[in-house]
C-alpha cells in the first residue's frame, strides 16, 4: 500500500459540476495524483468504498440512496468535505422544498409539458425521494466546507494543497463565492 | 461646529456631536459591516451586523451616537465571529439559493458574508414557504430573500412618500406586506423608478425583462470586497439624486 493520502469522492443530489471543476485544475491533476490516491470516485468509476483519509461530497441529500452513500462515506473517512452549494445548503435541488413530493412527482411525470404516457415511476430499484432536500451537515458531521456553484478549479486546488500540507486554509478573495 | 474625536480600533476618528459611530466611520472611510443601514434614511439598528464594542459593551454602530474619547472595537476575532453567526442565521431563515438568484454577485448579504469569511450557513435550514409577487409589469418581488431590513419601508415612506411597504407580524412570522387593495405590488402605486426599488440589499426587488446582464467575474463584488466597493444601494442611485 502506498503512503499517499487516500481520497474518495461522490456526487449525491448534485449536477457533477463540482467534479467537473475538480477536473478543471487541468495539468495540476498530474501533481495531485503524485500526492493522493483516488479511491471510490465517479472519476475512476470504482464502486466500493474503502477506508480513506479524505472524502469529498458534492450534492445535497434528496433520496434514500443519498443518505446511505453519505453515511457510508462518513464511516469510512477521517475528514469529510462538503463541496459546492448543494452539499452546503441544498442548492438548486432544495428549491423543491416548497412543494410536497407528490406535487413534484406529478409536475414531472404527469402534468409536465411534453410528458408522454404519464405515470409516476415506481420501480423498486429507484430510491425513494425524501420529503425535503437537506444539506449534508444535517445528516453527518462535516469537517470542511468549500462553497461555490461550483467552486473554481483554483479554489479546489488551494483547498487540496493547503489541506495536504496540513496548513490552515486561506483563500484569496475571488476564490470564495456562493454561486 | 465643534469637532470631537473618538477611536475605532485605536485610530483617531473626528465627529460632530449628533453623528452616530457609523456616520463618523463612513465619513472617515472605515468600513463597519451593515445591511439595514443606508445613510439616506433614519437608522433602525435591526440587522445587528454593525455591532461594535464601545468601551467594552456591544452597541449597534448605526444607532449609537459617537461619544468623545470613546474606544470602539470594530475588527476583532470575537466581533467577526458574532457577525458571522448573525449572517448564518439570516441565511438559514430565508431561501438564499445564490446560484439561482439574479442579484448574486451584487448582493450585500452575500458580500458581507464573504467579508466576514462565512463558508457555510452551519445551522439547520428553515426552507420557509414564501410566495413570489410577479403582479407588477416591471418589477418582481421574491420574498424568499427578504431579511426584513426595512429599507424599502423607509425609502417608500421617507423618500417616495408613498408608504407602499410595511413589515407585518411578529417574531418569526414577521414579513413584508404591500399597501394595496389586493396586497399585490401590481395594484399599488409602485413605480420601478421609486427609491424603494433601489435600496434592497438582497434580491427581493428584481427588475423584469432583464437578468444576469453582467457576466460572472465582472459583477460588483466579484473582484473586490464590499469594504472597498461599498453598498449596492450606492450603485443603484438614480442619476440626479444625491
Amino acid at each position: 500500500m502506498s503512503d499517499k493520502l487516500r481520497v474518495a469522492t461522490a456526487s449525491l443530489a448534485g449536477c457533477f459540476g463540482c467534479h467537473m471543476s475538480l477536473l478543471d485544475i487541468d495539468e495540476r491533476l498530474l501533481e495531485l495524483i503524485m500526492l493522493v490516491e483516488f479511491e471510490r470516485s465517479p472519476i475512476n468509476d470504482i464502486k466500493q468504498i474503502e477506508p480513506v483519509d479524505v472524502a469529498i461530497i458534492e450534492g445535497g441529500v434528496a433520496n434514500t440512496d443519498n443518505v446511505e452513500v453519505l453515511r457510508e462515506f462518513r464511516r469510512q473517512s477521517n475528514i469529510l468535505v462538503a463541496i459546492g452549494a448543494c452539499a452546503i445548503n441544498g442548492g438548486i435541488p432544495a428549491m423543491r422544498n416548497h412543494f410536497s413530493v407528490k406535487e413534484c412527482l406529478e409536475e414531472s411525470y404527469i402534468n409536465g409539458i411534453g410528458v408522454l404516457n404519464p405515470m409516476i415511476p415506481n420501480d423498486p430499484e429507484i430510491p425513494l425521494l425524501l420529503n425535503k432536500v437537506h444539506p449534508i451537515h444535517e445528516v453527518v458531521k462535516v469537517e470542511y466546507v468549500l462553497p461555490g456553484c461550483p467552486p473554481s478549479g483554483d479554489a479546489i486546488w488551494t483547498f487540496l494543497t493547503e489541506l495536504l500540507e496540513g496548513r490552515p486554509i486561506h483563500f484569496p478573495y475571488n476564490e470564495i463565492h456562493y454561486d | 461646529m465643534t469637532q470631537c474625536h473618538f477611536f475605532i480600533d485605536g485610530k483617531d476618528i473626528p465627529f460632530h456631536p449628533g453623528q452616530t459611530i457609523m456616520d463618523a466611520a463612513m465619513t472617515a472611510g472605515i468600513y463597519i459591516p451593515h445591511l439595514c443601514h443606508n445613510p439616506d434614511y433614519e437608522p433602525t439598528g435591526s440587522c445587528r451586523l454593525c455591532l461594535v464594542k464601545l468601551n467594552g459593551r456591544y452597541v449597534s454602530a448605526c444607532t449609537r451616537p459617537a461619544q468623545a474619547g470613546g474606544k470602539v472595537e470594530n475588527q476583532s476575532e470575537e466581533i467577526n465571529q458574532q457577525r458571522k453567526t448573525l449572517l448564518q442565521m439570516l441565511f438559514v431563515e430565508g431561501n438564499h439559493q445564490c446560484p439561482g438568484c439574479e442579484k448574486s454577485g451584487r448582493c450585500q448579504l452575500q458580500a458581507v458574508a464573504y467579508y466576514v469569511g462565512m463558508l457555510s450557513p452551519y445551522f439547520t435550514h428553515f426552507y420557509p414557504n414564501r410566495q413570489l409577487d410577479a403582479s407588477h409589469p416591471e418589477m418582481m418581488l421574491d420574498f424568499n430573500r427578504c431579511i426584513l431590513c426595512g429599507l424599502c419601508v423607509r425609502a417608500s415612506h421617507d423618500g417616495d412618500k408613498k408608504d407602499i411597504f410595511a413589515i407585518s407580524g411578529r417574531g418569526i412570522k414577521s414579513h413584508l406586506v404591500i399597501n394595496s387593495p389586493s396586497g399585490k405590488l401590481g395594484d399599488s402605486h409602485f413605480n420601478a423608478h421609486d427609491l424603494a426599488a433601489s435600496v434592497c440589499p438582497v434580491g427581493v426587488f428584481l427588475p423584469k425583462h432583464k437578468g444576469y446582464e453582467v457576466p460572472i467575474g465582472q459583477r460588483l463584488y466579484d473582484r473586490q470586497p464590499i469594504s472597498q466597493v461599498g453598498d449596492v444601494a450606492g450603485q443603484n442611485k438614480p442619476a440626479g439624486r444625491s
